[in-house]
């Protein structure tokens, strides 16, 4: 019965909506992204911020062409998408019978255009759309590219620990075995040495092996 | 001695050598300063991070800070360009099939003659011409339009614009026929089979610019100091790869895996002006293919904003006049002689002059005596003579 509720609500703001009581209608979006799992996170955030028509495009074939079919309301990039040419060439289309397009920075509010930029989101919206109505979604994008970010440099860091244990261990072992050591003792090694030269274990490491692999 | 910190945006191509080599063997660093360099993937995006802070000063298509002073691009802070960083560097290649019709018919694929290569291909197209450009506020749109404007194809061709790396997909997906592009990506498509070179840029026009060094004006004009150590350090990095012999090294600093991550094979051919122009390996020599700095290559004449400014306003529908003035205007001579004057570099009397006058290299009045620069003349016979220009 709640959800049912919730559910009259929402298609009434909607009904109300489509008949332009506040003169919107739905918005056509299309993500330009390649990355599928990246694409679904997207959609789920700009789902979220509204009821929405979203489309994703996947491949660079035919970019041009598919989003000219679409004609789309707002079209979300990765900022540094090397796609992103295709799309300003569109934008810059405005025959008799096309619609103009243009880059969001071009008059949005400061703020939001730091935070999109920030968050390496790019943003293509039709001419005439009001602020207000691309906010939420531009909103909703940010949040989602911050996420990716968060992830992307999450896993960097994984990824240079995990290298940092494995050059480490093999440092140990070659001072195990060539002075006889204990694993710890070769531990306690490497780091004062590390210490006493202001660098960092790792790179201390990278040197031994190197220095190692040369003398062998 | 600490070194000052300088953001640099490049797009990963063959002419985006200066800031490397700047960078990489310490012309930066004789100037006090530390290059940190940013690849980037799309000239949308070297616009916008250029006009948003995110970097210093940029490797930049010569017409896009014009495009920008005409008012059609996002609303930044003005953009000047301050030195040319290279001229020529750009071919034309063609599809695989298109190749293959043309050579039958009996084209000899000489890379130099545009009427020969033009009439090959308009009689090699059946209907419709797709040819792809990186921009649409490019030197190789400017080069494909008047390169095709007074043939056979000219009612029927199209330009559309494709990122560089992607251009050989393109050509292999038939979204495009034929395109222009810089060096390495033209040599790209031709080692992968789908295309062959039909044309250098510089025999439609002898003295096409390419990349320019671009800054706020805010920036150049706010921190002359920083903007005249940057300018001076990368000009010496011009002036040394213009040395032949230096040529092979460039080509192995620019193929790192930092910068285009690509053998130095590829970049080596354009460099060295010995193109492969199809798949079988049929060589041409091309001398001066790309050129960093002879000729006076880096002084961003006025006359050459003026130039671009009259295109792109015809294609925008913008008053020419206007269009000119305004395009002239960030084309920063003063800059240019202020700043590389002490670095010992020859000035110009003038500041414009006649675009396409020079069938030959010519000796012009300069400061130190006289100045050789290059031929320039375009294919068609053309020249320009832009109205209001100060020379």
């Amino acid at each position: 019965m709640r959800l049912q509720g919730i559910a009259s609500v929402r298609s009434l703001a909607n009904a109300l909506w489509d008949k332009g009581v506040s003169g919107m209608a739905r918005l056509s979006i299309i993500v330009v992204e390649r990355d599928r799992d990246r694409a679904l996170r997207i959609v789920d955030g700009l789902m979220a911020s509204g009821d929405h028509a979203i489309t994703v495009i996947a491949e660079e074939t035919g970019l041009a062409r598919r989003i000219a079919e679409q004609r789309p309301d707002i079209v979300l990039i990765d900022a540094g998408d090397p796609s992103r040419d295709v799309l300003e060439e569109l934008a810059l289309v405005s025959g008799p019978m096309e619609r103009p397009v243009a880059m969001f920075v071009d008059r949005s509010d400061e703020n939001l255009t730091r935070a999109a930029i920030e968050a390496g989101v790019s943003a293509y919206v039709v001419d005439g759309l009001k602020p207000e109505r691309i906010k939420p979604i531009l909103d909703a994008a940010i949040a989602r590219f911050h996420m990716f970010q968060k992830m992307r440099a999450e896993l960097a860091a994984t990824k240079a620990a995990l290298e940092d244990r494995k050059i480490i261990d093999r440092a140990k072992a070659i001072l195990m075995k060539a002075r006889g050591i204990d694993e710890e003792a070769a531990y306690a090694l490497l780091r004062k040495t590390a210490m006493d030269q202001n660098r960092r274990m790792a790179d201390i490491a990278q040197q031994l092996v190197m220095a190692a692999g040369l003398l062998t | 001695m600490s070194l000052t910190q300088l953001r640099l945006g490049y797009v990963p191509l063959t002419d985006a050598a200066p800031l490397i080599v700047a960078a990489e063997l310490g012309f930066a660093a004789e100037e006090g300063l530390e290059l940190d360099l940013i690849r980037l993937q799309s000239w949308a995006q070297c616009r916008d991070m250029l006009g948003l802070g995110g970097i210093d000063a940029a490797h930049m298509l010569v017409p896009l800070p014009i495009a920008q002073a005409l008012g059609l691009g996002p609303a930044y802070p003005q953009f000047v360009l301050a030195m040319v960083l290279s001229v020529g560097g750009q071919a034309i290649a063609v599809s695989a099939d298109l190749a293959e019709a043309m050579r039958s018919a009996g084209h000899g694929f000489g890379f130099d003659d545009p009427m020969a290569a033009r009439d090959a291909l308009a009689r090699a197209v059946p209907g419709m011409l797709r040819v792809g450009v990186p921009f649409p506020f490019s030197t190789q749109s400017e080069l494909v339009r008047r390169w095709l404007f007074g043939g056979d194809l000219a009612g029927r061709m199209s330009i559309h614009t494709v990122p560089p790396p992607r251009m050989a997909d393109a050509l292999a997906a038939g979204e495009v026929d034929a395109f222009c592009v810089g060096e390495p990506w033209a040599s790209y498509a031709v080692e992968r089979g789908l295309g062959a070179l039909v044309l250098a840029g510089r025999s439609i026009w002898a003295s096409p610019p390419e990349k320019g060094l671009v800054l706020t004006r805010d920036f150049a004009e706010g921190r002359p100091g920083e903007t005249g150590r940057l300018m001076r350090a990368v000009w010496r990095a011009c002036r040394w790869l213009d040395v032949p012999e230096n040529r092979t090294t460039a080509a192995e600093i620019l193929s790192r895996s930092e910068y285009l991550n690509l053998p130095p094979e590829l970049s080596e051919r354009g460099l060295m002006g010995r193109l492969h122009i199809s798949a079988q390996g049929e060589v041409r020599q091309y001398p001066g293919f790309i050129r960093f700095h002879e000729g006076a290559a880096n002084f961003p004449w006025r006359s050459l904003a003026a130039l671009f400014a009259r295109r792109i306003a015809g294609l925008h529908g913008l008053d020419e006049a206007t269009a000119m003035a305004s395009a002239m205007a960030c084309f920063r001579t003063d800059l240019y002689r202020q700043h590389l004057r002490v670095a010992g570099a020859d000035l110009p009397g003038a500041s414009a002059r006649v675009e396409g006058a020079m069938l030959h290299p010519t000796a012009v009045a300069s400061e130190k005596g006289q100045m050789i620069l290059g031929p320039d003349a375009f294919f068609d016979g053309e020249t320009f003579d832009p109205p209001f220009a100060k020379r």
